[in-house]
């Protein structure tokens, strides 16, 4: 029965003179989460509101999926927009809507009436009770109830009418592209999706690179990650993903190093790698999914050791979570299933029984002397033989 | 070089498989229980393919089922026999180095209150018929071993194992799962003394879902999928012509010139075997010479797990396969390595599987590659 939706936003509604690019990011990545939704939609914005119109037949359910995605906006009304042609007919429009929508009757509701065009010849107070009444003639069933009602029919007078009586909740946050760009380091495992997608969440575009390690980790273990970078495409909008071939420095520090220091020197480079991409495609941080004590590389001292070598900040969002929260929202944005697929990454194949979990500065990088040799020249050629993956939602 | 050394996973379907099964599909495409014409031209596919299968068995085509696949027709044997042999007994047997698809029924019927004796295997992976004869019990109502192990290639004593198992109780049932077998050896079921026969198609150039179980004529058995009465009440479903096609038809390659292919596996895998058996870091598992399966070498490597030797060779253009690829992508524990107590190379052994298109010098090849490879990566074991 409907053919529009009426977006509500909140936090965006309150930035000052920015207010209008925060709508125009929110009507683009409304644009894009639509693009694959079977249809043809006229967006647009008119005082405070977001329109979304149907050109013509959609599908509802579809539709809605895809704007739950959007971040940015707080409620998704399935509104019917009605063209004003006088008191009489808006009763008419009113008691047609209420009978479609809510086939049992046996309902309270509440008029809840508002004139953003003032010059409408009957005030709010009076619009609620002559509708309330017409209402109750219709529907004997249907009773009042101002306090808590079943079913809150909201009447806007503006332009045209709006009438609704559904706010389904879309995921909130601000649209991604209005807070700049961020590097994420995604492994294959639980947690880097999440902390991309909670980035994300805060209008930060997100851009990704993965460290590959063949023949230590698998064709499917790449496609892993490509799959997981679609599926945080979905809220975040197209991620640019970097392929490094890790092999080569992973295995001079093995050879070089000892082992047992492996793993926090093996992501120091990582991070320098990272940093070298982010800085050179406009990146302002770098996210991880590290959090605090979950294994040995992300202890204090080992968070402290692997910042060092960046001078970006780190944006790491799961900094507090415990595995089990982490988990949970993995579920909910649909990453989790791919995530426990079981391939693996270049981080748990060398790893050492006894891995340092609290390593001094000093020793890792007395440690990383011996890598003089080869290492930049290594490094050098990881980044230039990187491979570009576009992943875009499906 | 692309060198296909995974030909116990899958194997590529042969151009004779192809052309008739594109026929079938395309051309003569009628719905075999259809009255009419067309119907007629798809049941003709079904009774050649049936003709062609019966002659390399040397049984009769009526005690051929169609099925999905191995998979099916080890369920089929042992679900089917065991359903319709329950009021005789509750008792069944097989060895614990069988393919999941025999295993994991068995386990179903286990939680379904029947009692099942797991055969110990020794260090080649070969039963003990000792063991057999003491199993064999009155109320034992089904035996089924497979011929050919599919990750080392041992070959049970199916013969013999038949007779033993008639000496002690005459109206049990001999089920084998011959998938890896059948190509590769002749096997006349009835001069074994075998009830029920597994057969997939895709592991003899045939198309992948095609299969067939022999059942010998009066044998007892209960389907496991239940419909419009296909093949005489035995696998409803309209048949998968195109593939029962392609499966006729690479049976019937097969077994051509096929003593010559045989001879041919046991050269590939003589020369691979020689090639390497001298390294250090080589362990062959099972037995190596005529004695086994033409086609299968399992190679356990020192401190290279499996995975990586796999990724490795296959940048070279080689494909093997980690422990048995049929299981899913999973790393699941082997339990055949298992069996023949090869623990310390659950997660390093890979196999290398031939077919009869394979040359001694992607052999060659393949030796060379090895011998590169192995040394470079053991300087990286895991400590």
């Amino acid at each position: 029965m409907f053919k529009a939706f009426l977006i509500k936003y909140g936090e965006i509604g309150i930035k000052g003179k920015n207010r209008h690019l925060f709508e125009d990011a929110l009507v683009q990545q409304i644009k894009y989460a639509l693009k694959p939704v079977e249809g043809e939609f006229l967006i647009s914005k008119e005082q405070g509101r977001i329109y979304i119109e149907a050109a013509a037949e959609f599908d509802y359910d579809e539709a809605m999926e895809h704007l739950q995605r959007v971040f940015g906006i707080v409620g998704i009304c399935p509104v019917v927009i009605v063209e004003d042609e006088g008191f009489e007919h808006l009763v008419q429009d009113v008691i047609s809507y209420l009978d479609k929508r809510y086939p049992d009757k046996h309902k309270t509701f509440k008029v809840h009436a508002r004139r953003a065009r003032k010059n409408y010849p009957m005030q709010s107070m009076e619009l609620n009770a002559s509708l309330g009444e017409k209402i109750l003639e219709a529907f004997p069933e249907m009773k009042v109830d101002v306090h808590q009602p079943d079913i809150l029919v909201n009447i806007e007078i503006r332009g045209r009418i709006n009438i609704y009586s559904e706010v389904i909740p879309g995921p909130g946050g601000m649209p991604v592209g209005t807070n700049g760009k961020g590097m994420l380091l995604l492994s294959g495992g639980i947690d880097s999706p999440v902390a991309g997608y909670m980035i994300a969440k805060r209008g930060v575009k997100i851009d990704a690179v993965y460290f590959h390690a063949p023949p230590y980790t698998s064709e499917r273990a790449k496609q892993k990650v490509v799959d997981l970078a679609k599926l945080v495409a979905k809220y975040a909008g197209p991620i640019y993903l970097k392929v490094v071939n890790f092999t080569d420095i992973q295995m001079y520090i093995y050879e070089k190093c000892p082992h047992e220091e492996l793993t926090i020197i093996m992501r120091r480079y990582m991070m320098r790698i990272a940093e070298h991409f982010a800085e050179e495609t406009g990146s302002l941080g770098m996210i991880t999914g590290e959090s605090i004590g979950q294994v040995a590389s992300q202890t204090m001292q080992s968070l402290a050791a692997t910042n060092e070598v960046c001078t970006m900040p780190v944006y790491r969002p799961l900094i507090g979570f415990d595995k089990q929260e982490i988990i949970a929202v993995s579920e909910k944005i649909g990453t989790y299933e791919t995530s426990i697929l079981p391939f693996e990454d270049c981080c748990t194949i060398f790893v050492a029984k006894h891995p340092v979990t609290k390593p001094s500065l000093k020793v890792i990088r007395r440690s990383e002397t011996r890598l003089k040799e080869k290492i930049d020249e290594m490094v050098q050629r990881a980044i230039e033989t990187a491979e570009t993956i576009v992943a875009e939602a499906e | 070089m692309e060198v296909y050394f995974d030909n116990s996973a899958t194997t590529r379907c042969s151009d004779g498989a192809k052309e008739l099964m594109v026929r079938a599909l395309s051309q003569d495409y009628g719905n075999p229980s259809s009255l009419h014409g067309k119907g007629l031209e798809g049941e003709n596919y079904i009774r050649e393919a049936r003709d062609k299968i019966a002659k390399t068995l040397k049984v009769n085509g009526s005690e051929l089922i169609f099925t999905s696949g191995g998979t099916e027709s080890n369920n089929l044997a042992i679900l089917g026999a065991a359903l319709a042999n329950r009021r005789s007994g509750m008792h069944l047997i097989t060895t614990c180095i069988e393919h999941p698809a025999v295993s994991a029924p068995m386990k179903f019927l286990e939680e379904q209150g029947f009692s099942v004796t797991y055969l110990k295997v020794d260090r080649d992976g070969m039963i003990s018929l000792e063991e057999l004869r003491e199993a064999v019990r009155p109320e034992t109502i089904l035996v089924s071993i497979m011929y050919v192990n599919n990750e080392i290639g041992a070959v049970e004593p199916i013969a013999e194992a038949a007779k033993i198992i008639k000496e002690q109780n005459p109206s049990a049932l001999f089920h084998v799962d011959a998938i890896q077998a059948y190509g590769k050896y002749m096997i006349h079921p009835r001069k074994l003394g075998i009830e029920l026969m597994s057969v997939s198609g895709h592991k003899i150039h045939g198309p992948k879902g095609s299969g067939f179980l022999y059942v010998k004529e009066k044998t007892k058995l209960k389907p496991i999928i239940y419909g419009g009465g296909q093949q005489k009440n035995m696998r409803s479903g309209t048949e998968n012509v195109p593939g029962i096609a392609g499966l006729g038809q690479a049976a019937w390659e097969a077994y051509q010139d096929f003593e010559e292919k045989q001879a041919h596996l046991y050269r590939l895998k003589g020369a691979l075997i020689k090639g390497i058996e001298k390294e250090s870091w080589a362990h062959i598992n099972g037995r190596t010479g005529t004695d086994s399966a033409p086609h299968i070498i399992s190679l356990s490597v020192d401190g290279i797990r499996s995975e990586v030797l796999l990724h490795a060779l296959e940048e070279e253009g080689i494909y093997v396969s980690a422990g048995s690829a049929c299981s899913s992508n999973k790393p699941a524990v082997s339990r055949t390595l298992q069996s023949i107590g090869a623990r310390r190379h659950l997660d390093s052994t890979v196999r290398i599987s031939f077919c009869g298109e394979n040359t001694l010098e992607e052999v060659e090849y393949c030796v060379k590659t090895l011998k590169e490879l192995v040394p470079r990566f053991q300087k990286y074991i895991r400590h």
